[in-house]
């Protein structure tokens, strides 16, 4: 487990964002997704992810309904709407510019300078 | 529109609440089970699966917690949240509470009544339809409402700006319905004047201008509903019933609806009769007169698109017709509008003007409660500054605190309004269903309505903000590390604060309400203690009018001779007068004298308007009026003997140049009879308390008849055995006269109505400012003494004299104190300019005044600030320097 990252504050919305982008998902879902697609590197407390879940539906990006699992079981489903849709776009696009700008920072040597 | 979006979505999630907290139990528990399902799977018992995955989950209730947050319930959640705490800190201390509370109880109550008043006699119209388009007619620049009947016909006919003008006028009859002559109060009225108004009958029909047939034509009579119910017990029957009044048949016709209660707001009439009818109703008939102005008020709805201004051009083209054609009887024609129901400006403009001064130190009390609040806010603020300190520390954001104080404000002036409210809708009820006059149908119709409601609402509100506002500075300056490590904010400088501030504001106030109620009360004394030009005490009063019982012309004053003859006659009587109108009595007549030399006898020659009073030869011995020169009347002054009258010292100077050589000179009536003045007598008020002196004419009975009847009885005896002695003696004379019997005294009570209830209201809100300033200074007194201990304590002990001591804790409450009171002071004279109109004699250039309010402030100082100087003065410096 120690090999797991902390999350950057503000990231769990975007990796909701991405994980339901792929297609409709009920909470446990996306965090199993999450998993998959992070390759399990990435640390989240399992009742964490509902705040983020519940925030996303307010701000209208995600859409909820009520279903039932693979397993036969009731579970709320979620999925992207087109506000969400445009959101994930430009949050992927904030983020790979950080990223882009943090990396370039760090790589720096001190005779570049 | 998103604003609206968020609230509807705000308020429907609070109302699926329950639904939704269901909601997310159940996907938080669907997480729980996928994630057993899945360790299961991995070969756990399902027992040890959930349990693995419940803990997998993490903090449950937080999580949910988070989630109903983030899923935005949030605002009106903390509400409650905030609304529960206020509670909770309110119940903590519950001194401060109940203070609070009652202090904005007081204030908003007072405010309440004092608008509810406004309301109901200024602000709400008349209860007619398109009462907005009803206006009242005045004549001259003196604003008279009283009109003659002719010029109210070509005012009638001749305009082109009103739908139709009606005519009215208050009278006293005698109503029998069978055996039980009472006397009642009606409004006469013009044919028209129920079509005019577009009144509907509740039962039966009104009579309309076709019934008008010339002088007594129209013998009916339209009963009020609160008459109907109360005299025929609501009998449908009664329509087409024949009653006697004033012993002429009369026919009821109908019943008007029971929201209709006659055209002035404040005097409620039993029943309508027409005009035509006049000299059955009063005896005389004037409707010929153009040069008697009765009292008959003139009112009507404009036409639509007609503007008040284009009325009064119309109006007044009329009035120069009138005074080129009949330059006798009409002088000065002029006219003006006036919102009907107030006896047009005559009583609407002080009555406007004394409740909006009222209204105004009513709102002075409220800022002043709402000052004395802040400062108390303010205190309970520092005092709070730990615990303040403490949620700001722990991440509490400064708006939430905000938000949390002005949630208590708010809780508090809600609940003191509330109260308030209560208080004042008791008040109301029962100023509304007093009638404070017994001789006149006067009423004060005051029921709360939603405007109101309304006020005493917004007032709370805007209190809330504004004491509750007071702290937010202090609260966003806070600054927790500094508060937590040195224990108090308390920083007692030299600097004026805003709690000083207010506190000067709140005694300036104070002292403004107790100046002019302080300058009411010696304005109501000095008028009960001034000249009236008669005496009230030892005497009693027997009114009734002559046509009540059918008497006219020869017959009036044989009778009232015999009258006179016969109360004299009882035991212990010492003289018996009649007078036909009492002095400071509802409708006291006037009239336009001349110079014995002027010839042309235009209104605008008039060398003086009089009261004239028809009077008995007793009536200056029964009156206790003071004969100064000269004779007075005799019964020989009769049709057969040269006219002659007596008159007062003011129309003897105003006339004559002077009282003295005023004796056997003539002057010319009205009518350009030429009339001998035999005596003099002294002035008196006649009109109203607060007139300046005014000529007036005493005429003997005999020349000029009147009908109207008010004998003064004076004499010593008890005045039960008096009231007895004097009714059988009246009934043998003739049982079917209705009569009342009262002293003056009681009688006055009408005159001095108006200062009374002006003192009255002025002194209640002194008391009131006084209490707040009490309040006010005391909290500001106790929190710098409680604030200085430590201070106080040291200096004690090193060697400080309890005078010094004193003068630190409490020389600045003191000084505070002495600025407002002098700034009040000055404001009170300025503001009791408005009183002198209503209370007589009220003039704050009094010094018995000026040393009152500055003793009541001292006094008021002395009384608030004697606990915290205790207090100062038992500090024990060793418990005191040891404990902190």
């Amino acid at each position: 487990m120690t090999d797991q990252a902390q999350l950057l504050p503000g990231t769990l919305d975007l990796l909701i964002l991405r994980a339901v982008s792929l297609g409709p998902l009920h909470g446990y879902g996306v965090l199993l997704r999450i998993g998959q697609i992070s390759g399990n590197a990435l640390l989240i407390e399992q009742g964490a992810l509902y705040p983020g879940l519940f925030r996303l539906v307010r701000q209208g990006l995600l859409k909820p309904s009520w279903g039932t699992s693979e397993n036969n079981r009731r579970a709320k489903f979620y999925e992207l709407t087109a506000a969400g849709r445009k959101r994930l776009r430009e949050e992927t696009a904030n983020w790979n510019r950080l990223v882009t700008a943090i990396a370039s920072a760090l790589s720096v040597q001190s005779e570049e300078v | 529109m998103k604003l609206f979006d968020s609230l509807r979505f705000r308020i429907a999630t609070l109302f699926q609440r329950s639904q939704i907290n269901a909601e997310m139990e159940e996907e938080l528990r669907s997480h729980v089970q996928h994630r057993a399902d899945d360790l299961e799977r991995s070969g756990l018992t399902r027992a040890e699966a959930e349990r693995r995955a419940r803990i997998e989950f993490g903090g449950h209730v937080r999580y949910k917690e988070e989630s109903r947050e983030a899923a935005g319930g949030t605002l009106v959640e903390s509400l409650v949240q905030d609304v529960r705490f206020a509670l909770r800190m309110l119940r903590k201390s519950p001194g401060f509470t109940a203070v609070a509370v009652v202090t904005l109880a007081v204030a908003i109550g007072a405010n309440a009544v004092v608008f509810g008043v406004l309301d109901a006699l200024i602000l709400r119209p008349l209860n007619v339809p398109q009462a907005q388009s009803l206006y009242g007619i005045e004549r001259g620049s003196d604003q008279a409402v009283n009109q003659s009947y002719p010029d109210y016909l070509d005012l009638r006919d001749r305009n082109r700006s009103f739908d139709s003008l009606a005519a009215y006028n208050v009278t006293g009859v005698g109503l029998d319905t069978g055996n039980n002559p009472s006397s009642s109060w009606i409004l006469e009225v013009t044919g028209n004047y129920f079509d005019a108004l577009g009144i509907q009958p509740y039962l039966g029909r009104f009579f309309h201008s076709s019934d008008e047939q010339g002088p007594n034509s129209a013998p009916y009579i339209v009963l009020t509903y609160a008459f109907w119910h109360s005299h025929f017990q609501e009998d449908r029957g009664v329509v087409g019933r024949t009653v006697e009044l004033n012993r002429h048949p009369f026919t009821i016709l109908g019943v008007a609806p029971p929201e209709f209660r006659g055209t002035l707001v404040f005097i409620f009439p039993d029943f309508w009769v027409p005009l035509v009818n006049q000299e059955q109703v009063e005896g005389v008939n004037v409707l010929n007169a153009r040069g008697n102005r009765g009292i008959l008020m003139v009112l009507g709805h404009l036409k639509a698109g007609v503007t008040p201004a284009q009325a009064v051009a119309d109006l007044n083209s009329i009035g120069s017709y009138l005074e080129k054609t009949y330059p006798k009887d009409d002088g000065h024609m002029t006219f003006s509008l006036t919102r009907p129901g107030l006896t047009g400006d005559w009583l609407g403009r002080p009555l406007r003007a004394f409740l909006t001064g009222l209204m105004l130190l009513a709102g002075l009390i409220l800022l002043a409660a709402c000052a004395n609040l802040g400062s108390l806010f303010a205190a309970r603020a520092a005092d709070r500054s730990q615990e303040l300190a403490v949620r700001l520390a722990l991440g509490a954001g400064p708006k939430r605190i905000l938000r949390q104080l002005f949630t208590e404000a708010v809780l508090i002036s809600l609940i003191g309004g509330a109260v308030g409210l209560w208080g004042s809708v008791v008040s109301l009820h029962g100023l509304s269903v007093w009638e404070p006059l017994p001789t006149a149908p006067l009423h004060i119709p005051v029921h709360p309505d939603a405007n109101v409601y309304v006020v005493a609402l917004l007032l709370s509100l805007v209190s809330a903000f504004v004491f509750g506002g007071v702290p937010a500075k202090q609260v966003l300056h806070t600054d927790p590390y500094q508060v937590i490590k040195s224990g108090s904010t308390g920083t007692v400088g030299r600097r004026i604060t805003i709690r000083d501030l207010l506190l000067v504001v709140q005694i300036a106030i104070c002292a403004v309400l107790v100046t002019s109620s302080m300058v009411a009360v010696r304005g109501l004394v000095r008028s009960l203690h001034s000249s009236f030009g008669f005496e009230p005490r030892n005497t009693m009063l027997v009114q009734t009018a002559l046509s009540m019982a059918g008497y006219s012309g020869d017959t009036v004053p044989t009778m009232q001779k015999r009258m006179i003859d016969a109360l004299q006659t009882i035991p212990g009587v010492k003289s018996v007068g009649l007078v036909d109108r009492l002095p400071l009595y509802y409708g006291a007549n006037g009239t336009i004298v001349f110079t014995d030399k002027t010839t042309d006898l235009r209104p605008a020659n008039a060398a003086a308007e009089a009261m004239i009073y028809n009077i008995s030869p007793e009536y200056f011995a029964a009156a206790g009026t003071t004969l100064l020169a000269g004779r007075a009347l005799t019964w020989h002054d009769d049709k057969n003997a040269p006219r002659v009258a007596v008159v007062n010292r003011e129309f003897a100077s105003k006339i004559f140049g002077s009282a003295t050589n005023a004796v056997d000179k003539y002057y010319k009536a009205q009518d350009g009879s030429r009339i001998q003045v035999v005596g003099i007598v002294e002035d008196g008020k006649y009109a109203s308390l607060a007139e300046d002196p005014q000529p007036a004419i005493f005429l003997p009975v005999l020349q000029s008849p009147s009908s109207l009847a008010c004998l003064v009885v004076r004499s010593n005896g008890d005045p039960q055995q008096l009231t007895a002695a004097i009714k059988s003696t009246v009934q043998n004379l003739d049982a079917a006269l209705p009569f009342t019997i009262r002293t003056w005294n009681q009688e006055l009570e009408s005159a001095l109505f108006p200062s009374r209830m002006a003192t009255l209201s002025l002194g209640v809100l002194g008391v009131l400012g006084a209490m707040l300033s009490i309040t006010g200074i005391f909290g500001m007194a106790a929190y710098s003494v409680s604030k200085r201990m430590k201070e106080l304590g040291i200096r004690m002990a090193l060697g400080a004299q309890r005078r010094e001591l004193l003068q630190a804790a409490l020389g600045r409450p003191f000084k505070l104190l002495a600025f407002g009171s002098a700034a009040g002071l000055l404001l009170g004279i300025l503001a009791s300019r408005v009183l002198a109109s209503i209370v007589y004699q009220a003039t704050p250039r009094d010094p018995l005044v000026l040393v009152g309010v500055v003793l009541a402030m001292s006094l008021l100082g002395l009384l608030a600030t004697w606990i915290p100087a205790q207090r100062a003065l038992s500090i024990d410096p060793m418990i005191l320097l040891r404990e902190q």
